[in-house]
């Protein structure tokens, strides 16, 4: 019971990481750096607690999620692709921009400075309340869609990226966009593809946020966008060692949340392994982590 | 894009004044969608900085820690490399500084306080340069992801020891340091009275010219700028790459951690979780604004220590998370126009 309480904590805290890590490794691939995953998640929860408050259903919120992590997306990559700007700055700024425009609207729609009202979630057996605290309510903790979308995401970004046209172009332009070109590839186009599949996916990660919360809170995502960042560095920009660097991640944290009671480990020194480990694995110091070749260039 | 614009001094603040209508457009929106008139909020905004001496003051004060910031991701572009970890090397400086002023004695005069403590409050944000620095030189790890991880890291740490050392009874602070405080502006202009605004600003503007010295007078600062034009020339030319690299970086994060010295000798005396509350990104926008130079970045600093501070006077009527909005617009937009406005002067030359 311990132990499948550990798992299913383990796959809920994980399941926005692999969300955000699948669009970030989509991006990265496609040579535009993702710096944006923590912008793009939390523009994304704010949207979907706006739209799941206003229609009280879990799935406006999830379209209205989507719709704002692809927007977010768009400017970042109109930005970085068609104004050719430099992609760190740029996804800096949108962070910044996405922590400012939430708090913004949610002083405008819900006169907060500090969280949304509650919205309606995923939650179709939990809140039953028959036989709480059992195994089967443990279990019914996952049974939410977007747990599952983040079980699927890596599998079928790295299908894609191995096995279809788009993907084989998508590897192309990360790695040297002018080949592609010559091969008649508009590098350009594919990168846009990229960035708002990319946000899409990201995007999950943030409503699930919002709508596991029940609600929006200003600067809900606390760094779990640069968590999947560091996942996909880490992974070495391949998709199941990036699935097993959110896992690893997310086991960490739940471990010390079980622990807490003990005192073993500072929580603080939990917080640092996801970045103290991709600081190493750029460093090579055990297997160099190599990026894409045309990571952060602007196409011709 | 740490090239400074080859040309004219008019092409090089071009894209920054662009940058600041597009953004001045957008906040026009955000006022209008809150129901208030722009004239007003402006109007306000302006009262409530430059308007009065303690608006003044705060900006002053705000624009301190700004122009240390912005010279470490400046000094850091001239060389090619992308420092983003200014945030992690602010509070380790202040950290640092607010150490040395608990371990020296009360009895410790200032004029060996105070310059003990901004040595160490260098040598705190140097230190944390250093680590990317040395992964690029050695190993060519990518400086922009090592300092951004590295925010995490060092500001984790920081937190800890803080949490379970050094804290005063509830709070998130050290006990107030022993001696190195320095005087505050309203000490010696009783106007600035109440303002955070401190004789640090003196500190600041000779190191925003210092660097100035050593980027453009010096033999390394003239490395450090080849190295960042062109690195493979520069190797070619009998530079050693790495060793410029790791030296601006550490150089960075020790301008960095000089910024802790405004707050913690300045102002509150004590090092504080979270002081450094977002100044080491906002540095970013004030090396791109300032176009990476000495001249231009205490220029900038003032002007989104401005932004930053109105938002405090208009929070009244509109709410004062339009500033931050504001900020990210103008970064997203001289990070756009900055390649267009060049791409367009090179059209020109060539039709001329």
């Amino acid at each position: 019971m311990i132990i499948l309480a550990f798992i299913v904590q383990t796959l809920r805290i994980a399941t926005p990481y692999l969300l955000a890590a699948s669009g970030g490794l989509l991006s990265e691939r496609a040579g535009i750096i993702a710096l944006t995953l923590e912008g793009w998640m939390l523009t994304s929860a704010f949207c979907a607690a706006l739209g799941a408050h206003y229609a009280q259903s879990p799935w406006v919120g999830l379209l209205c999620g989507v719709a704002g992590g692809i927007v977010a997306a768009a400017l970042h990559a109109v930005a970085s692709i068609r104004y050719r700007a430099n992609q760190v700055v740029v996804g800096i700024a949108i962070n910044l921009l996405a922590i400012g425009t939430t708090r913004f609207f949610l002083r405008l729609a819900f006169d907060s400075s500090s969280n949304s009202p509650r919205v309606p979630g995923f939650d179709w057996f939990t809140s039953s309340g028959a036989g709480a605290g059992g195994v089967l309510d443990t279990l019914a903790s996952l049974l939410n869609p977007l747990v599952v979308a983040g079980l699927l995401a890596l599998p079928v970004v790295g299908w894609l990226l191995a096995n279809l046209p788009l993907g084989l172009r998508i590897r192309a332009v990360g790695e040297k966009p002018e080949a592609a070109e010559s091969l008649g590839v508009d590098p350009a186009r594919v990168r846009w593809v990229a960035v708002l599949a990319a946000g899409a996916l990201t995007s999950l990660g943030g409503v699930y946020l919002a709508l596991d919360q029940h609600q929006f809170t200003d600067n809900m995502t606390a760094g779990r966008g640069f968590i999947a960042l560091a996942a996909v560095i880490f992974g070495n920009w391949r998709p199941a060692r990036v699935a097993i660097a959110c896992v690893l991640f997310a086991a960490a944290e739940t471990l010390q949340i079980q622990l807490q009671g003990l005192q073993l480990v500072p929580s603080q020194f939990v917080e640092m392994i996801p970045y103290l480990l991709t600081i190493v694995a750029l460093a090579g110091i055990v297997g160099r982590a190599v990026p894409p070749a045309a990571l952060g260039k602007p196409t011709a | 894009m740490s090239r400074s614009v080859p040309g004219s001094f008019a092409v090089a603040w071009l894209a920054p004044l662009i940058a600041l209508l597009i953004a001045a457009v957008v906040g026009d929106i955000l006022i209008l969608s809150f129901g208030q008139s722009p004239g007003d909020v402006y109007r306000l905004l302006l009262e409530g900085t430059w308007g009065n001496a303690y608006g003044l003051g705060q900006v002053l004060y705000k624009a301190t820690t700004l122009t240390f910031t912005g010279l470490a991701v400046a000094l850091g572009l001239r060389a090619g490399l992308f420092n983003i970890g200014a945030e992690g090397q602010l509070a380790a400086g202040g950290f640092a500084a607010a150490l040395a002023g608990l371990a020296v004695p009360a009895t410790t005069p200032a004029f060996l306080a105070v310059p003990l403590c901004v040595v160490a409050a260098a040598m705190g944000g140097g230190i944390v340069g250093a680590v990317p620095g040395a992964l690029k030189a050695r190993f060519g790890a990518s400086e922009v992801i090592v300092t951004i991880m590295l925010n995490f890291v060092v500001l984790a740490l920081l937190n800890w020891l803080v949490a379970a050392r050094l804290h005063v009874g509830e709070s998130l602070h050290t006990p107030p340091i022993n001696a190195g405080a320095v005087p505050r502006l309203a000490d010696l202009a009783p106007a600035f009275h109440g303002s955070a605004a401190n004789t640090t600003i003196v500190l600041a503007i000779l190191t925003a010219a210092a660097v100035g010295w050593y980027l453009f007078r010096t033999r390394a600062g003239y490395d450090l700028r080849a190295t960042g034009l062109q690195p493979d020339a520069a190797e070619y030319g009998g530079i050693r790459v790495g060793a410029v690299r790791f030296r601006a970086l550490t150089l960075a994060g020790a301008l960095a951690g000089l910024g802790g010295v405004n707050y913690v000798l300045g102002y509150k005396h004590y090092y504080e979780e979270g002081f450094a509350s977002g100044s080491g990104f906002l540095g970013i926008a004030v090396a791109l604004v300032g176009r990476n130079h000495p001249a231009g970045v205490p220029i900038a600093a003032l002007l989104f220590a401005t932004i930053s501070q109105g938002g405090l006077a208009v929070n009244a009527i509109v709410p004062k998370q339009m500033v931050e909005v504001l900020t990210a617009v103008v970064i997203i937009a001289v990070a756009v126009t900055v390649p267009e406005v060049q791409r367009l002067a090179a059209a020109g030359r060539r039709v001329a």
